[in-house]
């Protein structure tokens, strides 16, 4: 091998690491940022004193350790859990469905998601039924995609985006039909604000859940990378490499649609995330599943993390994050493709 | 003689009352070269699914080393029967050595991933077909012939007993042609059977050690090349009348068609013309 590859090779390795260790140092920033600033220093204090010392009894907690502990770090865990769970699934979809420009949300996840939520809301539900609904529908919306598509013969992956793609927009009617009918002086701002996204109303209660679905995930989609790399192939090639394409691809949507389904219920209608990101990674560094699967985990909570962090600190009245993620997003996956070379043909 | 792969009595059908193979019997001997010919349309695709064990057939089964195929667990079936496709694009563009490397997934277990020996038989496999020095070169930037050998690199790392081609020289200008057609001599005579679909009678008469010649789904001729590449034989099976052309002592050397009212002299009396 010549001392150019070597070389190469190496500057590539330290950029994957970089990539991975990139959200620690950014969550320890962004937790000291709004309205009343923390510095980093005193933030990685008082994250210390709650991993360690606040279990001594004699610990006495000040301002900046009941800000860091229970106000912000909720919020900027789910921020980081929820971009995650989104640009993870993203990447995998692309590699399933072969189709660079999928995420999670092709099989209607996000919209049978958003019907959930503003059925409650319409009814003035506690927040907790919001998510619950909001959960239980998107995964009902992907399971009525794959029924569905069960009664077409040809072409099952193709019928299967085409039908996902429709019973979307399915639920995105009746979501507007929910809209239609609810009180415009309350609930219908309510539902408004819920699909445009955000993590406003986030508290430490939501983080359970939200932490046990997506750590799952990310260790099955880590335990998945080689063979994303194999059934992005296609089937034929994946069969004769010895995989069951069919089984391992039904385990990946599932899990997807667990996580894409928990990110919904808690941050409401987050889009481009699952999009930009994978294509971000795949540009720095390269299309391996191998590398691709945790960078994009990285990239996503980073991500997330620096828009809910400008969507609560760049003005006073906070900016919906849905909005923000395709602002920021969309610019920046126009500039990816133009750089992108090697990532996809 | 010893077979390593064998098809007993081969049925497929699509749709129903359309058959594809009909009636398909076969047997592939140790470091063979067994060439399929015939027409488009003809079933050799399907065939080779079906040899390889991703595809049931209908009726019929495929015994690899006396044992039905399909009854192997996919991933040991992976590890002695490898196939590779006709050229394809694939959607990312993963290097070289990662696609030659996916020809190890036999052998990494449920949720593995390459280990340090899976990397250095894939390099090995790059050099034996020479594109050691395209590695870390994306694949999808590679000529037609190039993506060709790589995939062939692929079955080799895969290494396996038996590899099924689907027309490899599909689409590869003479030179790539032969450069993969020698590397599979070259690996015949080690330790891998072949089976490779073409529609390239010329390299079967150059490489073959049994030829099969199928015709709507079932097999018309088969034998040693000599036996079955004859006139008769190729004229009825692609329904066009097929030259010979033999050399002085007998031997057969090339198989091309006859053109409509072609006379040899032809282009000569047309040169004198102008």
């Amino acid at each position: 091998m010549s001392r150019g590859s070597r070389r190469k090779q190496a500057v590539q390795r330290g950029l994957y690491w970089a990539l991975l260790l990139l959200p620690l140092p950014v969550a320890v920033y962004t937790i000291g940022l709004g309205r009343y600033e923390i510095p980093p220093g005193d933030v990685a204090q008082a994250l210390y004193d709650y991993a360690v010392s606040s279990h001594d009894p004699a610990f006495e907690p000040d301002i900046e350790y009941n800000l860091v502990t229970r106000i912000r770090l909720p919020r900027i865990a789910a921020a980081m859990l929820i971009g995650t769970s989104l640009a993870v699934t993203g990447a995998a979809f692309q590699g399933i469905f072969r189709n660079p420009l999928v995420d999670s949300n092709i099989l209607g996840v996000t919209s049978g998601a958003g019907f959930g939520a503003a059925l409650m809301l319409l009814l003035n539900a506690g927040m907790v039924y919001v998510q619950m609904s909001a959960f239980f529908f998107g995964l009902l919306a992907v399971m009525l995609a794959f029924l569905v598509s069960r009664l077409y013969y040809s072409a099952p992956m193709l019928v299967l985006t085409l039908v996902g793609i429709l019973v979307g927009s399915f639920f995105g009617s009746l979501t507007s039909l929910l809209k239609y009918v609810a009180d415009p002086l309350d609930t219908l701002p309510a539902i408004t604000y819920w699909l445009l996204g955000g993590l406003t109303g986030v508290t430490r209660s939501d983080i359970p859940a939200l932490l046990v679905v997506t750590l799952s995930g990310m260790v099955f989609m880590w335990m998945v990378r080689w063979r994303l790399n194999v059934l992005s192939l296609g089937d034929g090639e994946a069969q004769a490499l010895g995989l069951n394409p069919t089984r391992i691809r039904l385990l990946i949507i599932v899990v997807s649609t667990f996580m894409t389904a928990m990110a919904v219920s808690v941050g409401g209608v987050i889009g481009w995330v699952g999009l930009v990101i994978p294509h971000a990674a795949r540009t720095l560094v390269g299309p391996d599943h191998q590398r691709l699967i945790p960078v994009s985990m990285a990239m996503g909570a980073v991500f997330l993390l620096l828009i809910d962090t400008m969507s609560r600190t760049l003005w006073a009245s906070e900016v919906p994050l849905g909005v923000f993620t395709g602002i920021v997003g969309v610019p920046l996956l126009l500039v990816i493709l133009r750089v992108n070379k090697t990532g996809w043909q | 003689m010893a077979v390593v792969l064998q098809a007993e009595a081969l049925g497929y059908a699509y749709q129903p009352g359309q058959p594809v193979l009909r009636d398909v019997s076969l047997s592939v001997a140790p470091n063979a070269i067994v060439f399929l010919l015939g027409h488009n349309g003809c079933g050799k695709t399907t065939l080779l699914e079906i040899l390889g064990g991703i595809r049931a057939p209908q009726a019929g089964r495929v015994l690899f080393n006396g044992s039905d195929i399909r009854r192997i667990p996919a991933h040991k079936r992976a590890q002695r029967v490898g196939m590779v496709p006709q050229m394809h694009s694939p959607v990312f563009a993963y290097t070289v050595r990662q696609v030659v490397l996916m020809g190890r997934t036999p052998y990494l277990g449920l949720f593995g991933t390459p280990g340090r020996q899976d990397y250095d038989i894939a390099d090995e496999a790059l050099e034996q077909v020479g594109l050691g020095a395209l590695r870390d070169r994306p694949y999808t930037d590679l000529s037609g012939g190039e993506r060709q050998l790589t995939l062939v690199a692929r079955g080799l790392a895969q290494q396996t007993d038996v590899l099924l081609l689907d027309e490899p020289t599909a689409h590869l200008d003479p030179h790539n042609q032969r450069s993969v057609l020698e590397t599979v001599a070259e690996l015949s005579e080690n330790r891998v059977s072949f089976v490779i679909s073409s529609h390239n009678p010329n390299s079967a008469l150059l490489y073959a050690h049994h030829v099969i010649v199928m015709k709507t789904g079932r097999i018309v001729a088969a034998g040693s090349p000599s036996d079955v590449l004859t006139e008769d034989t190729l004229s009825t099976s692609y329904d066009m009348p097929v030259e010979v052309i033999y050399s002085e002592d007998r031997i057969a050397r090339a198989i091309v068609p006859r053109r409509n009212g072609w006379r040899a002299d032809k282009t000569a009396v047309k040169q004198e013309q102008v």
